[in-house]
């Protein structure tokens, strides 16, 4: 009897919490769910605000026509791969830039007096704004546009691994220097871990604004890009095809940000809010 | 058990010799004196506890022990030698969250081997004997935040020893703990003294611990730091939890209260770190 009264509590704990979980994935499916509802009556009725009109907005059935005639031509993949190369050697250049700075800036009083001043002046100029110079400046346009979606990612990157590096517990190197660490083991056995979760987010961030600055960078491109097909389209009226466009931007933005936030629990088992979640 | 004259008889190093030591800390208009002429000797294998009030400069002076302070007055010697910043031979134990969080138990308390050079399987197995004496086997694979507050010290105090320091530097060790776990680590903490000979330097505010521990506790005033009173403690070893019931321990407990409550000794003070006036969580940035 009492095992019995003892082991309801736990099992309707149980339920609960499983149905707490479903729920909350109910809710996130139905929010978008509405998203679409709410974009389908406004673009059928051609809704008009007078600020802000629906009347030219394709409607969510037309662009799902559109992804799947896209989806059936051989051109996705070609969009796409050169999309997807560009992001990431845009996104990989800039990782390397930005942690190494970003440790060096973060440790070194004399490097943050030396780089920062001219890194905050270049840090407010919009991508579309390096549009001219980066086709002055190299000799190909994929060179062009690797380099704009390096200069997207690498703002992120980089304040994330100085303030990583600056919040690091000081008592933490001071340990490590009385258990015999020279300057070399302190930055790899201590300043780098410890920055680590900081320059995850960092990453994960810059690789959300990498993807945010191909449209720009793809303005350049006369032939294949997500962001090329989106800005052709316009220019050609294929309005369907506009949004097809953006929504593939945002799902692969999504999804790479994500890689790359699982990449950073994978490698940091210690972090203890990682491993609760 | 070995009484303490035997013991320092023994154990040959560990000799501390502090004379005259000043040491300011903070700069321009904020510099303050925070250890004012503070002379002191402490034999091999012994342990001394520093109490005083909040501020008054007890963890500056593990500080400058430990080498991360440097005096501006005076002179520092360990068996002879003047000190030359941090180094193995003065560990280290801070209050608490000092744990390289991205390392298991048994490569944190393995930490000192490997800036050694010594090899992976050899440096295992020595960390496992000090998981052993700090009774912890079987806690190999944990992560620091997998482990309880006192867990953590246990292996903070491993991560110390495997060193085999002259002189352990403790800085409120226990201070984080609850009663009963601090009273158990105290306990620990003597049960491994009486074995490994080493010298403590034991800073605390909490009197009653510095009576359980210590062979002399070291009072100090109010800032700027001095040293005011010296206690010799001989309790017989090995000391039991009863002991602090005994009616001498409440005498020597008495004069303690009446050094640290002294009048004019006004508001707490905001309280010194081993690594200087920096709130904790500043960052120790190299200067150019």
């Amino acid at each position: 009897m009492s095992s019995l009264t003892e082991a309801a509590p736990v099992s309707t704990e149980r339920i609960r919490l499983l149905r707490f979980g479903s729920a909350r994935l109910l809710l996130r499916a139905s929010s978008i769910a509405v998203c679409l509802l709410a974009w389908h009556l406004a673009s059928t009725t051609q809704m008009d605000l007078g600020v802000v009109t629906f009347r030219n907005v394709p409607a969510p059935l037309e662009v799902l026509a559109a992804g799947w005639e896209l989806f059936r031509s051989q051109v996705l993949l070609s969009h796409l791969t050169a999309s997807l190369s560009r992001v990431f050697c845009g996104f990989l250049i800039a990782a390397i830039v930005g942690v190494a700075l970003g440790l060096v800036i973060g440790r070194l009083r004399i490097a943050e007096d030396t780089l920062m001043p001219p890194l905050e002046i270049l840090r407010p100029i919009p991508a579309v704004a390096w549009i001219p110079l980066s086709i002055l400046m190299f000799p190909s346009s994929e060179f062009s546009m690797i380099f704009i979606t390096f200069t997207g990612a690498l703002f992120p990157i980089l304040l994330n691994t100085i303030h990583g590096v600056e919040t690091i517990d000081a008592r933490l190197i001071a340990s490590a220097r009385s258990l015999g660490s020279g300057p070399l083991a302190i930055f790899t056995e201590v300043i780098l871990p410890a920055a680590a979760p900081s320059i995850f987010t960092g990453l994960s961030i810059g690789m959300g604004t990498a993807w945010f600055c191909l449209v720009t960078a793809e303005m350049i491109s006369g032939q294949f890009g997500i962001g090329y097909y989106t800005w052709a389209s316009y220019t050609i009226q294929n309005y369907a095809d506009i949004v097809v466009g953006m929504l593939l931007i945002g799902l692969l933005g999504m999804g790479s940000s994500m890689a790359v936030r699982k990449l950073g629990n994978a490698l940091m088992p210690w972090q203890a809010s990682g491993a609760k979640k | 058990m070995t009484s303490h004259a035997e013991r320092s008889a023994s154990a040959k190093r560990g000799r501390i010799d502090i004379q005259n030591l000043h040491i300011r800390l903070g700069h321009g208009k904020e510099a303050f004196e925070a250890v004012q002429n503070v002379s002191i000797s402490i034999q091999p294998g012994e342990f001394v506890c520093l109490i005083g009030p909040s501020g008054c400069g007890k963890s500056t002076l593990l500080g400058a022990l430990a080498g991360h302070l440097h005096p501006t007055g005076g002179g520092i010697q360990l068996d002879s030698q003047p000190l030359d910043g941090p180094h193995p031979e003065r560990g280290l134990v801070f209050q608490q969250h000092t744990l390289f969080p991205w390392k298991k138990t048994l490569d944190n308390i393995a930490f000192g081997l490997k800036m050694k050079g010594i090899p992976r399987r050899e440096r295992h197995r020595r960390a496992n004997e000090m998981l052993e004496l700090v009774g912890l086997a079987g806690f190999e694979q944990h992560y620091p935040f997998q482990l309880s507050g006192g867990m953590q010290q246990r292996v903070e105090i491993a991560r110390v020893l495997i060193n085999h320091p002259r002189v352990m530097l403790m800085d409120e060790p226990f201070g984080a703990l609850d009663a009963q776990t601090r009273m158990m680590m105290q306990q620990l903490l003597l049960d491994i003294w009486e074995r490994i000979k080493t010298t403590i330097v034991f800073v605390t505010h909490d009197i009653d611990e510095a009576l359980f521990l210590a062979d002399r506790i070291l009072v100090m005033s109010p800032r700027p730091g001095r040293i005011i009173e010296e206690i010799s403690l001989d309790f017989p070893r090995p000391r039991e939890a009863e002991l602090v019931t005994s009616s001498q321990f409440a005498r020597l407990k008495r004069r303690c209260l009446e050094l640290l409550h002294q009048p004019g000794s006004g508001f707490p003070l905001q309280r010194l770190s081993p690594l200087g006036s920096v709130p904790k969580n500043d960052s120790l940035r190299a200067e150019a």
